[in-house]
């Protein structure tokens, strides 16, 4: 009960609240949200988890404080120790691991560290061995605290990075740019996420990739809200109809205007130039405060 | 000799799946013999490494030359290291394959894709 109140008092007086923005597909305008949402919240944590191809740092161009390398454990082998009895290679729920004849190949990208390889081999052939992923950096921009994490080229597994990316805990607004779809490593970066934010575009593609995510969070049974974007007052919006149609909640509309993208080319934040997208966002922003406290008040759920 | 192609269906006139990793059968022909049998491939389910598995199982099967359209780089080293012949497949059933693999009419499979990995 006093939990309770505590996060709903955070969350009504503007303190603690994570809010993850993700979409279906690339392009429709994540970064430009999370970027702008953060940059007007006075105090807050921007988190880039889009790890695979991170670009909120050409915004923020943030003076990085710390850079560390994160690694993950592999198997290795000792092949004079294994005598190819196979238990690793029927163990393993991967398939990371095959013997022909008395050499055990290792298959590390397929591999995801779970350890019951090393922890089965009767011989004591396989050994971990703590190999890097990527880096994660932190650094500020104002009152803006910037963290983001970078997959080293060439590995496929970026889970454990963007886990690593969350594990400190952040006080006030912290805002997470998620990666593009609705697979694992979304998952992974909205898990610990108070409020979903989706952003759409105005086209059936965009429609069928909100509808995607729209899955995603109810699964994970997280409150959420749609900004529909790249808007245009004479054209049909498939996403809108969509959200109207389920019941999603819609956050904000923010019109199609090439001076969004002219600010983008040159690495500009547009609530730091335009002073009416500096008013949209504080909207926006207060929307979010508003309906995750609804959320997480029993008394007024839908 | 026995000679491994992934089938769609368990038959000799099958067409020749075009996956290798996740094909649903392959076609097992013994030249000694002039036989063939049909291994479903257990592998075809498997959330990731397929194509690993699927290499395991066929090389378990003292294979000699593998037909496919295509195969993943990871597949490839399981059957590289066993020294498995591995000839580029004609859009053929699997019998008019082995018929073409008879006469001489099959070029070794040029490259390997990076594969489909898609566990995320």
């Amino acid at each position: 009960m006093l939990l309770w109140v505590k996060s709903t008092l955070d969350s009504t007086m503007g303190t603690d609240l994570t809010v993850a923005v993700l979409s279906g597909k690339g392009g429709t305008g994540k970064t430009l949200v999370s970027v702008n949402l953060a940059a007007v919240a006075q105090k807050a944590t921007y988190v880039d988890c889009d790890v695979e191809e991170p670009n909120g740092h050409l915004f923020f161009k943030p003076t990085i404080l710390s850079s560390r390398v994160v690694t993950v454990p592999k198997p290795v082998v000792d092949q004079s120790l294994c005598d190819g009895c196979r238990i690793c290679t029927e163990a393993c729920a991967f398939n990371a691991l095959a013997l022909i004849g008395k050499q055990l190949l290792v298959f590390n990208e397929v591999c995801h560290s779970c350890g019951l390889c090393t922890t089965l081999c009767p011989k004591k052939a396989l050994t971990e061995v703590e190999q890097p992923l990527g880096v994660v950096r932190q650094g500020r921009h104002g009152t803006v605290s910037f963290e983001d994490g970078i997959l080293d080229i060439g590995q496929s597994e970026a889970v454990p990075l963007i886990k690593a990316l969350l594990k400190k805990k952040h006080k006030d607004l912290v805002v997470i740019d998620s990666p593009p779809g609705s697979g694992c490593l979304v998952s992974e970066a909205i898990m610990g996420a108070d409020f979903c934010l989706l952003v759409a575009e105005p086209t059936r593609f965009g429609a069928h990739n909100l509808a995607m995510v729209h899955d995603l969070v109810q699964i994970l049974g997280k409150p959420c809200a749609v900004l529909l974007n790249k808007t245009e007052e004479s054209a049909s919006n498939p996403s809108k109809e969509y959200a109207l149609a389920h019941n999603l909640s819609i956050a904000g509309t923010l019109p199609y205007d090439p001076k969004l993208a002219a600010l983008a080319s040159e690495g500009l934040i547009a609530t730091e130039e335009l002073g009416h997208y500096h008013a949209f966002f504080s909207n926006l922003l207060e929307t979010i405060r508003k309906e995750a406290a609804d959320a997480s008040d029993p008394h007024t759920q839908r | 000799m026995i000679i491994a192609i992934p089938a769609e269906t368990n038959s000799l006139d099958s067409a020749t799946c075009v996956s290798f990793g996740r094909a649903p059968y392959y076609c097992l022909y013994n030249t000694e013999t002039e036989s063939s049998t049909f291994m479903t491939n257990l592998a075809a389910d498997s959330a990731g490494g397929a194509g690993i598995q699927a290499a395991q199982d066929l090389v378990d099967q003292s294979i000699g030359t593998l037909i496919t359209f295509r195969l993943g780089e990871n597949a490839a080293k399981v059957l590289q290291a066993a020294e498995i012949a591995i000839l580029k497949a004609l859009n053929l059933s699997v019998a008019d394959n082995i018929s073409a693999l008879q006469e001489g009419k099959l070029a070794p499979l040029g490259e390997v894709h990076p594969g489909f990995h898609h566990g995320h």
